[in-house]
């Protein structure tokens, strides 16, 4: 891997990190619950993008596989969460 | 795993990782600088279509000129999300309606079927 590609995985790899602390601020400080339930999906999204990029960094398909698997978990994280906050309970 | 592969391959990879989470970054800027919830929903898409579509990319131009035939699997991802995050979204959509009618919000009012012919 040349130094371009390498420092271009660092670059961001960085401004992913800084993208996922604006969403920690807008986690804690969130008004309502359903703001705190938008950032916890957003950062579900962000880690799925820095683990499909950490795989393009170490050259091996293992991160794929765990990039499926934070995108399926969020999904059901955020999906019990919004169906808590509108009725109340997760399973009817 | 060192194989030296073209500058050709390795600008396209970096530009569109680089596009990536530069766009994520806005998303989070969004969701940090905008003033009422539903505005608020916006900014996210761009991070799980845009940002997802250019990492994907990224990774099926790089594994595939690094194992010299094409490597697909990583449209999943973004098939994936295509799928699941309108779900959640109009979920929270709905949620966020529902709970702020409960808080006695200024927000448009029920429309369900049950709800109009009970008022009629």
């Amino acid at each position: 891997m040349s130094a371009l590609l390498s420092n271009a995985i660092l670059v961001s790899l960085f401004i992913f990190s800084l993208a996922m602390i604006l969403t920690l601020i807008r986690l804690f400080k969130g008004p309502s619950a359903q703001d705190r339930v938008l950032a916890l999906d957003y950062l579900y999204i962000i880690a799925m993008l820095m683990m499909l990029a950490l795989g393009i960094r170490y050259a091996s398909d293992t991160y794929f596989e765990a990039a499926l698997l934070i995108a399926l978990f969020g999904f059901v994280g955020s999906f019990a969460l919004a169906k808590f906050l509108l009725r109340g309970e997760v399973i009817e | 795993m060192s194989a030296e592969l073209s500058l050709w391959v390795e600008i396209p990879v970096a530009i569109l990782l680089v596009f990536s989470s530069l766009f994520a970054l806005i998303g989070a800027i969004g969701l940090v600088r905008m003033k009422d919830y539903f505005q608020r929903m916006h900014p996210p898409a761009l991070a799980s279509t845009l940002g997802a579509w250019c990492v994907a990319l990224a990774s099926i131009i790089y594994f595939s000129a690094l194992k010299s035939g094409p490597v697909l699997h990583a449209w999943l991802i973004p098939i994936l999300l295509s799928i699941t995050v309108p779900v959640t979204t109009l979920l929270l959509a709905r949620a966020a309606l529902f709970r702020k009618r409960m808080a006695g919000d200024d927000v448009p009012a029920e429309v369900s079927s049950r709800r109009t012919e009970s008022g009629s």
